[in-house]
């Protein structure tokens, strides 16, 4: 057992790394700004040994519960800070802290000499912390809290150098449009809210996470608070929360031009905080989307149809954290989908092995952009003889990524492919079942795009001649007469210093061995027993009132699904060296040959064109906006005008008559007045 | 005497009062028109205490003295209503040299 104390340092150590870097260091001590980062480090390093403490107690005795306490109590609706520690809590935590302490040991290195170093941890505190709040939260209010406080910390890191327009604007962006999907999950919550007397009729708090897990079941669990068309609706609020978060089709758009942030705060962002928080919410509230099946129907449909939309556009671009950022959108479609396929520990599988190999992706764009001074992959190439290590990794997460055996990818897409091969698992999933098989046509094409895009990243910076990197750049953005908008840095092509490749290769080993490991396919591996993360995780459902209801098996490993994948992912690799590894510097991509498509995929589908301009500028501006302007102008002005002037008139024209200034005059009035009450109270 | 005598010369006072203070233009007879109020009101007070006892609190002099109190209460005010009042005058006499009270109009409008 674990106590209670030291779960909450869990969250609390970040907090007050948070509080002092920002209190005090920042504003007093900033010559000492080093301090900052040292003191994150050593907050997250006790935290994650603390989770790790947790995980394990989980495992030997199952999960602990504690006695929440009370927060508020408005009006019956009792509002609780309390702990919720099941398997999929304790495994977040180790992913969050794990994958966080490794981005700042990495960022000392990357954001040495940046004036505003103290300010940088502070944010990083606080965004971890968060997310910690929101693993830890068995309260929807409280969750729903942290949640946004993601979102807020999410805003000052992609805004970090908001000297730069482009990066305030990204994160104005990443703010409204997360946002949007915020109000479906505060619409979610004012339903519960609403529902209050019927939980209270069952005995259930609405704002209790295992309360709503339980009222959505059917009656023979003790459930059947919530059901049919409000339930469905209610799931799908959630899900809109979830969705613009994670980045899914229609609100994905914020999540590539989140790229302008520092480039281990996109690694945090893509790899463990920000956008695993949607997929960790639908996981954290499975037990209610199980018992609405065409939400999950929809959930499928979006993941599925996310990982092929988002894998199109990564293979035309050309800033390689754009190519990253595409991939994250892509693979969280694949969680998403592997959610509304039922597949619930297959989703949080891919999400551990995601957040390893994605964050060890992000830090090598980081050394790639310290070499060469940009990020625009046009300049790059041939860096492998320089950066022999950075080349090593990027290989092991590319395959990772990829999902060639035995690197961690292929075990948890397999997982998911092979779900939604076999209809889900049994009991669960979609309640339509074409919406399966197509989901699967997506997920298995974008195997295939995958591994091409992923292929074309690392032949266009790492193969063939060096491009010239920023000078290259800066003189043909000279050449051309444009003016030097990025932040073209210099060119120094060198391995990078300790602290950004060390934890490089830690999680370059994570993510060769953490997709076997944590899911031995046939027999116990070193004390991991088979199937472990998936069976820790089911076992972890069965806690909850779902037990009785749905029978989640773990499926077999599915070979011919794992050979087909192979299949396709190696035919993608094949297609990028064909045309791009012996690619001459000077000539053009070989996809700007196929024009139209290749315009369509680099202007994003044109769906920020189809935002920006149709949505805010025609609908909203010249829609909206100016009916609510007429209205403000000729209704509520002129009834505002029309008191004025009526008030103004009366005084001197009529009433003003009556103020003689005799006093006598007055008091016949009152004397009248008071004789008319009277008379009136005689008479009624 | 009953009650009903008492409280038609009490009606008659106030309403004489009444008609002073709202129809005579001399400050000085308003002055005193109001005091007749007072007393008009007074004279209900006392005769309804005389007359009419609630059953249950003949014992308890204090609750049987209400309406008697009410009245010396309603004297000492009226008393230093007048003394205000008169100040009142003199103040107005010194300013426009005449008490009528059709001069007195400077709240007009």
């Amino acid at each position: 057992m674990v106590s209670e104390a030291s779960i909450w340092a869990i969250l609390l150590l970040p907090l007050a790394a948070f509080v002092v870097i920002g209190l005090v260091v920042r504003p007093f001590l900033n010559r000492y700004a080093w301090v900052s980062g040292i003191l994150l480090i050593i907050a997250l390093a006790a935290a994650l040994a603390l989770s790790v403490l947790t995980l394990d107690a989980v495992i030997r005795s199952g999960e602990p519960h504690f006695e929440g306490r009370q927060w508020l109590d408005v009006g019956g609706a009792v509002i609780e800070l309390a702990l919720l520690i099941d398997p999929l809590t304790a495994i977040m935590l180790v992913v969050v802290t794990g994958v966080s302490l490794m981005v700042q040991i990495y960022s000392l290195g990357y954001m040495r000499g940046d004036p505003s170093y103290a300010r940088y941890f502070a944010y990083m505190a606080l965004f971890t912390a968060s997310m910690l709040g929101l693993v830890l939260s068995a309260n929807i209010i409280v969750l729903y809290a942290f949640w946004e406080l993601v979102g807020v910390s999410s805003y000052l890191l992609i805004g970090f150098w908001h000297e730069r327009p482009a990066a305030a604007a990204a994160a104005k962006k990443a703010f409204l449009i997360t946002r949007i999907g915020d109000v479906g999950f505060l619409i979610a919550i004012l339903y519960l809210f609403l529902q209050g007397d019927r939980f209270a009729a069952a005995g259930l708090n609405p704002f209790h996470i295992p309360d709503i897990w339980q009222a959505a079941q059917p009656l023979a669990a003790g459930g059947a608070v919530l059901g049919g068309v409000g339930l469905t609706w209610l799931t799908l609020g959630i899900f809109s929360g979830a969705m613009g978060k994670s980045g899914q089709f229609p609100l994905h758009s914020w999540l590539p031009d989140a790229m302008e942030g520092p480039t281990p705060v996109s690694a945090l962002i893509h790899a463990a905080t920000m956008v695993a928080a949607g997929i960790f919410l639908v996981a954290r509230f499975y037990p209610v989307f199980q018992a609405a099946q065409h939400a999950l129907t929809v959930v499928a449909l979006v993941g599925g149809f996310t990982a092929l939309f988002a894998a199109t556009m990564g293979l035309v671009m050309n800033d390689i954290k754009r190519v990253m950022a595409y991939s994250t959108v892509s693979q969280l479609g694949y969680m998403m989908a592997a959610l509304g396929l039922g597949a619930f520990p297959a989703a949080i599988f891919h999400l551990v092995t995601h957040a390893s190999f994605k964050a060890l992706l992000f830090m090598v764009a980081g050394n790639v952009n310290h070499a060469t001074g940009t990020f625009n992959m046009r300049y790059m190439g041939g860096l492998w003889r320089r950066m022999p290590l950075t080349y090593a990794l990027v290989l092991i997460g590319g395959l990772s990524l990829v999902g060639i055996i035995p690197f961690a990818g292929f075990w948890s897409k397999d997982e998911i492919l092979s779900a939604a091969w076999s209809d889900g698992w049994h009991g669960g999933g979609p309640a339509a079942l074409w919406a399966g098989k197509l989901t699967l046509v997506f997920l298995l094409t974008g195997v295939l795009l995958t591994a091409f895009y992923t292929f074309r990243m690392i032949y266009m910076t790492f193969h063939g001649e060096f491009r010239g990197g920023a000078e290259q750049e800066r003189a043909d953005l000279a050449a051309e007469g444009q003016p030097n908008t990025g932040h073209l840095g210099e060119v120094h092509l060198a391995e990078s210093p300790i602290f950004m490749w060390f934890p490089m290769v830690l999680l370059g080993v994570a993510a060769v061995f953490s997709g076997y490991l944590l899911n031995p396919q046939w027999v116990e591996e070193f004390g991991i027993p088979k199937h472990w993360i998936t069976e820790f995780l089911i076992e972890g459902l069965k806690s909850t009132p779902l037990a009785g209801v749905v029978h989640l098996e773990v499926p077999a490993f599915n070979r011919w699904m794992a050979a087909v994948s192979t299949v396709i992912a190696l035919a993608g690799i094949g297609l990028a060296s064909v045309l791009y590894l012996r690619r001459s510097a000077a000539s053009k991509d070989p996809l700007e040959a196929i024009k139209p498509v290749h315009a369509l995929l680099s202007r994003k589908y044109f769906v920020d064109e189809l935002y920006e301009d149709v949505i805010v500028r025609r609908s909203f501006y010249n829609g909206m906006v100016r009916a609510v302007d007429w209205v403000d102008r000729v209704v509520v002005d002129g009834v505002v005008d029309a008191i004025g002037l009526v008030s103004r008139n009366l005084g001197p024209n009529f009433l003003s008559r009556f103020q003689t200034g005799e006093v006598q005059a007055y008091g016949v009035a009152l004397t009248l007045g008071s004789l008319l009450i009277l008379l009136g109270f005689l008479v009624f | 005497m009953t009650l009903e005598s008492m409280m038609i010369v009490a009606a008659i006072m106030f309403c004489i009062g009444l008609y002073g203070s709202l129809a005579r233009r001399n400050v000085l007879v308003v002055l005193m028109s109001l005091e007749l109020m007072f007393n008009g009101v007074n004279l209900t007070l006392v005769a309804l205490a005389k007359y009419v006892v609630p059953v249950g609190i003949e014992d308890n002099i204090a609750a049987v003295l209400t309406g008697q109190v009410f009245a010396v209460f309603i004297i000492t005010v009226a008393a230093a209503e007048v003394a205000l009042g008169l100040g009142i005058v003199f103040a107005m006499y010194r300013n426009t040299e005449s008490v009528d009270l059709a001069n007195a109009t400077e709240l007009r409008n």
